[in-house]
């Protein structure tokens, strides 16, 4: 039986913009820890005594009924391979190509029985180029997806913009994902607790960092926008999709045009009999479209919190600590997605309360 | 003074492999795992040797050929190991691993490395194909110089000394174990989606068995070809293959129904018994069909999936090694 499983962490970027430079420096800085690295290149990586894999990033949908389930094949294969000279390495750390949707690799530790046994998924670190990652949103989906995949956000080249330029991408990135950990970083450099051993994906880690999460840096107004969305009827929130900027302590907010996150709120409980059935079913039809959603909820009649997180159609969800004295029940989800229907989750959710 | 009749734990001698056990054979009278450390232990007369076959690598897939054991590691690697230790480098794929590999007894080896298939007759010639999608199993025909290819969206049959395009068969989805039932008439593959799926090569009919709750990862014929004895269930499924139409509308044998999955099979060279190890380190002799049984290994400390079986020409002793680097000889009482 495994005792622990081993983390992995998934490294995108679009094309230049620094992964291999974070990747080397994990692992020239790193003396504790021994990494299996599996990459999509080989010869940029100069360290030898570290186990270095190469891929072929063969995707491939699962036969399930569930057409946006695409898993890594290479991926299965090559982490069994792994499980085979175990003790050898403490971590996994896999690098995507520049074009690749992080998806199929997030969603292969949660499909496949054999890997999900041996591995967990730490957290998706994504880099960007300060300089090009407007232009990128603008042109390259991918760029955009990982971007709205990512929990660690690595804003790297900072030095060659200045500062009205790094608050303009930065507000680019917040009107995609506001949840992720956001570094600005020259030759990405930052410690390495601050991309490894995230625990990401761990529902009990999800209420550890709890002040963290949900929580909108920088960007507070937005938060209670969507905040009281969840709370007025619709008749007067007509705003839709467009590009709406909107300029508050003097930080620009803007609107993506085709990915959103939507935070919603609900002071009090769920009723689970409601609430569970709604996400399954929204999960399952609107899947393909959500990126990444979280949640943690006050369940009627339940004295602990139930917590979610998923990819795509991909649940994962458990009761955990109980709720504290004095604190105070509130049930609140998260979507990350493109084109989100804001006003068909809000009401399903909002339709939920106990 | 005697166990009792259903159990042989007394007739195991134990031992260390040190390292995790990717694959077991008897080189004639010598026992031999092959390890995740990369080397080859051999126990011959109870003196234990080790073979570095891949240094600093690990063995991924291992099979034996005649008398000697051939191995593909995460070095890019095919070594051949002789039952006195010789060790005869067959190929490098460098940069690469050996993710599949298949023998057969007159000593033809073919080993792949992503989409590259690459067959070695007995005489040392090499050929090679590249596969539509990574390789992830091989196997050797019964009949003429051909090899199986399990991949994405179904296998390929090819002969690597003829100039005829290889035949496809196709079924959607992802490939990993192959196997050819030892007539000639079915070829099977073990799918990611826990299930298995078979081909009447004669007709190309397609037949699915399905119903595992994990994925098949150990497939074992019967001597007579008669069963196919498969993992991935809390029992050993042993599918009937004596019939024309082989399992087609025909339930499988259970054997050995517990509450763990079954991990490895080897079915007895000549006789109706199926060695079956579990999730849990245990480890059943099953007689089919009545299903009786024979405990050969229970209850263990490390509780370790039993990764490797194989029984000896005879069938007089078997050996087992554990994922946890545990192994272990039984000598089946006279």
């Amino acid at each position: 039986m495994p005792d622990e499983k081993i983390p992995v962490t998934v490294l995108t970027g679009y094309l230049g913009a620094g992964k291999t430079t974070l990747l080397n420096r994990i692992l020239s800085e790193d003396h504790g820890r021994k990494f299996a690295v599996i990459v999509n290149e080989f010869g940029e990586i100069g360290i030898d005594n570290d186990l270095v894999i190469g891929a072929d990033e063969e995707v491939f949908e699962m036969n399930n009924g569930c057409i946006c389930c695409t898993v890594r094949g290479d991926l299965i294969r090559i982490v069994e391979g792994l499980l085979k000279r175990k003790g050898k390495f403490d971590a996994i750390i896999v690098e995507t190509t520049g074009l690749a949707d992080p998806a199929p690799v997030a969603q292969t530790f949660f499909v496949d029985a054999d890997v999900q046994g041996a591995a967990r998924l730490d957290a998706v670190v994504t880099v960007a180029d300060a300089k090009w990652l407007a232009e990128r949103l603008k042109d390259a989906p991918e760029a955009k997806n990982q971007i709205a995949f990512a929990d660690v956000i690595l804003l790297n080249k900072i030095d060659l913009v200045s500062p009205a330029e790094a608050a303009e991408v930065e507000a680019r990135i917040r009107a995609i994902n506001p949840y992720a950990k956001l570094h600005k970083t020259v030759n990405c450099a930052v410690p390495l607790d601050a991309v490894l051993a995230r625990n990401a994906f761990d529902l009990d880690r999800i209420l550890e960092i709890e002040p963290a999460f949900l929580e909108v840096e920088e960007a507070h107004d937005h938060a209670h926008h969507d905040h009281e969305h969840a709370h007025h009827d619709h008749d007067h929130h007509d705003h839709g999709h467009h590009e709406h900027v909107h300029e508050t302590h003097g930080l620009k907010h803007y609107h993506d045009e085709d990915m959103q996150s939507v935070a919603l709120s609900i002071d009090g409980d769920v009723d689970p009999d409601k609430f569970m059935p709604w996400l399954n079913d929204y999960i399952q039809k609107e899947g393909a479209s959500i990126l990444r959603s979280k949640g943690i909820l006050a369940l009627k009649g339940e004295p602990r919190r139930f917590v979610f997180q998923g990819v795509h159609m991909i649940l994962d969800g458990d009761l955990q600590r109980e709720w504290r004295e004095g604190e105070t029940r509130t049930s609140r989800i998260v979507f990350i997605g493109r084109n989100l229907k804001e006003d068909e989750i809000s009401k399903g959710f909002l339709a939920c309360a106990a | 003074m005697t166990e009792p009749a259903s159990s042989l734990t007394s007739n195991v001698a134990p031992f260390d492999a040190g390292a995790p056990v990717t694959a077991a054979a008897f080189l004639g009278p010598v026992p031999a795992l092959a390890l995740g450390d990369g080397s080859v232990l051999l126990v011959a007369k109870g003196v234990e040797k080790r073979i570095a076959a891949h240094a600093d690598g690990a063995v991924l897939v291992a099979a034996r050929a005649g008398r000697s054991l051939v191995t593909g590691g995460d070095d890019g690697r095919v070594m051949r190991i002789a039952a006195d230790g010789g060790l005869e480098e067959i190929a490098r794929e460098k940069g690469k691993w050996i993710d599949a590999l298949a023998t057969r007894e007159d000593g033809a080896i073919a080993w792949s490395a992503g989409k590259e298939v690459r067959a070695r007759d007995a005489k040392g010639e090499i050929k090679s194909f590249a596969a539509p999608s990574t390789a992830r199993g091989l196997a050797f025909l019964p009949k003429g110089y051909r090899i199986a290819i399990a991949h994405y969206n179904g296998a390929t049959l090819w002969f690597p000394n003829a100039a005829a395009p290889p035949d496809k068969l196709e079924w959607k989805g992802s490939h990993l174990d192959v196997a050819a039932s030892p007539d000639g008439r079915f070829l099977l593959t073990s799918m990611q989606e826990n299930a298995l799926h078979a081909w009447r090569l004669a007709d190309k009919k397609d037949l699915r068995l399905a119903g595992y709750p994990a994925k098949t990862r150990s497939l074992s014929w019967s001597h007579d070809g008669h069963w196919l004895a498969t993992s991935g269930a809390d029992a050993a499924i042993i599918w009937p293959f004596k019939d024309k139409e082989g399992p087609m509308n025909k339930a499988p044998l259970e054997c050995g129904v517990r509450k763990a999955k079954v991990t490895s099979v080897a079915f007895h060279p000549n006789a109706l018994v199926l060695a079956q190890g579990y999730e849990d380190g245990w480890l059943l002799l099953c007689r089919v069909p009545d299903g009786a049984e024979i405990l050969v290994r229970g209850q263990t400390d490390k509780a370790a999936a039993i990764s490797a079986l194989a029984w000896d020409e005879s069938g007089r002793r078997l050996l087992f090694g554990t994922a946890e680097g545990e192994a272990g000889l039984l000598d089946m009482p006279a």
